[in-house]
């Protein structure tokens, strides 16, 4: 098991400083190794969460060899041949599981923007003390571009923030965490190959939502009433003026609708499960508040904005792998982590992978477990 | 579920949208018109020929518009106004969003009408005041729908219409223009 920096790597190194994971402690659980401590509601912080890797790196005793780092990998006559920078590795099988959030997309619209205006990614952002002070430009409204507007926005700068596809939860829906909801109602459950619209599963943003001790949801109303200016997708950069779309409102209405088709079924699982009377009564939400005109335009050589978070996704970095089984969008072809084009060849931790948990702490192991069996019947071991 | 005829033939655009994502090329599809001024403010315009598929085409006849402006605007009024054009466009383009996603859901549609305003501050265009812009300050659709669903479910459909709509792309987000003297 190959790592490139220190087990949990890329929670030591690549989150921002206030960061807390979306799912509650009782779903951070690993194989034979749950949550055990005494807030099963809260929410782990980064160091939490590198902690709890590190002890069950421990726990499992797997051969995790730190520091190595892969450089290429290719086919050989009857497997793979990798590179590291500590040495040639021959193998008949390999797992991918490097994930999907290697890094940070940046729109090519960047390049228009003036070099005055910093310009920072998730990956390089920690606190807002380090950003210049003025107006932050936050481009994205998934968990990640919500929780850092938020954060700014509480650090006393004008904050913008510009929302194009969103997916909108309220972090606790009739007196349960909402990923409670999504975890005993069978919606995480839902396997690869049930899935209508796979390829728009798999791109679907993060929901936004943020762990606190206070369990706050924080949604585009929440962002409202604290200040924070939302516009409408960002379009072009046009003589040093950040083009907006015009169709934020349509954006609010997709998401709220969905939001209220999920609790919906929500609704009907309690029911059907005689659930019903051990959870808060139905809620439905208010819908999202259109700003009463929103802007358009805004100058970026005005002085108003000084710094342009790009909350804009993530993506694998595949640049390693010397192998044809990335397709032309940067994306591994896989059949539920299987790599069919590439025998022996296999994938874990990326976005609905086999289930729609499969990118949780608590995806895993079911992923796990069916991966790992194709690749013990592809060796012509017994299980 | 009972049969839907809402006059969308779905299953052609579903097999379009998994031929084309194999063949990108054949995707790329040019529209045209041509337009001949005749006096004053008063335009003729044709729409015959496009291209699409790897080929030239034509729709089976020609159209012809008249745009001019009216009478308060000292014209004519030999046709509507070219910023109305675009509420023609963004209707009919809704609206076809409208029938095709309800059909491919499976909804029976009784009836769609729509009702377009566009808001507009013509002291743009004249010159009378250069902080005013030359374009609809904002434009508002009202959808009123009969059909075999809950509200919710036509909320949706004019969701996704709107999504996946050319003309409401082409109207809230800008598009590179190029206009040239031959």
């Amino acid at each position: 098991m190959l790592e490139r920096g220190e087990v949990a790597n890329s929670w030591r190194r690549e989150r921002w400083d206030s960061l807390r994971l979306l799912t509650p402690n009782w779903q951070t659980r690993l194989p034979g190794f749950p949550y055990q401590g005494s807030d099963p509601d809260g929410y782990m912080t980064v160091a939490e969460v590198t902690e709890f890797i590190e002890r069950y790196a421990a726990f499992s005793r797997a051969p995790v060899r730190t520091g190595v780092n892969v450089t290429s990998v290719r086919r050989a006559d009857d497997g793979y041949h990798v590179t590291t920078s500590q040495g040639e590795i021959r193998c008949r099988t390999l797992v991918i599981a490097s994930g999907a959030c290697n890094r940070p997309v940046v729109p090519g619209l960047s390049e228009g923007v003036p070099p005055e205006i910093e310009q920072v990614t998730p990956f390089d952002y920690r606190e807002p003390g380090r950003l210049p002070d003025g107006g932050v430009l936050v481009v994205g409204a998934s968990a990640t571009g919500v929780q850092l507007a938020a954060e700014l926005r509480r650090s006393g700068r004008p904050v913008i923030l510009s929302v194009g596809e969103h997916v909108r939860l309220p972090r606790v829906y009739r007196g349960r965490d909402v990923l409670w909801w999504m975890d005993v109602s069978g919606v995480w459950d839902q396997r690869y190959d049930e899935i209508e619209d796979l390829t728009r599963a798999r791109r679907l943003p993060s929901p936004q939502l943020v762990g606190t001790p206070e369990r706050a949801t924080l949604d585009l109303n929440t962002l409202t009433g604290m200040g924070v200016e939302l516009v409408g997708r960002w379009a072009a950069v046009r003589d040093g003026s950040a083009l907006f779309s015009g169709g934020l409102r349509n954006m609010f209405s997709l998401a709220d609708l969905k939001m209220n088709r999920l609790l919906g079924t929500f609704d009907e699982w309690a029911v059907t499960h005689g659930r019903d009377a051990e959870v808060g009564p139905v809620e439905r939400f208010e819908p999202t508040r259109p700003p009463a005109s929103p802007r358009l335009r805004i100058d970026l050589r005005g002085g108003e904005i000084r710094t342009i978070v790009w909350a804009t996704g993530f993506r694998p970095d595949y640049s390693w792998l010397h192998v044809p089984v990335v397709d032309d969008k940067g994306h591994l072809r896989h059949d539920g982590g299987v790599v069919t084009d590439s025998p022996g060849m296999y994938a874990l931790g990326l976005p609905v992978l086999r289930r729609r948990r499969s990118t949780f702490i608590n995806g895993i192991e079911p992923d796990a477990r069916e991966v790992i069996d194709h690749l013990a019947r592809h060796l012509g071991l017994p299980r | 579920m009972t049969t839907v005829t809402n006059g969308v033939n779905v299953q052609a655009l579903l097999d379009a949208r998994e031929a084309l994502k194999k063949s990108p090329e054949a995707a790329q599809f040019v529209w045209r018109a041509s337009s001949k001024w005749q006096n004053g403010v008063h335009t003729t315009i044709t729409v015959k020929d496009f291209y699409g598929l790897g080929e030239e085409r034509a729709h089976k006849s020609e159209s012809v518009f008249q745009a001019d402006h009216p009478e308060v605007f000292a014209a004519d009024d030999n046709g509507i106004t070219p910023i109305e054009y675009l509420l023609v466009g963004l209707a009919s383009c809704l609206t076809a969003g409208v029938a095709s996603v309800a059909q491919n859901r499976g909804i029976q549609l009784r009836s769609v009408e729509a009702t377009v305003e566009g808001r507009h501050d013509i002291r743009g265009i004249l010159g009378a005041d250069p902080d005013v812009r030359n374009g609809y300050n904002d434009i508002k659709v009202t959808f009123n729908i009969d059909a075999d669903a809950s509200r919710e479910e036509i909320e949706a459909l004019v969701a996704q219409s709107q999504k996946r709509s050319a003309v409401f792309d082409a109207l809230t987000n800008p598009t590179d223009v190029t206009v040239e003297v031959a």
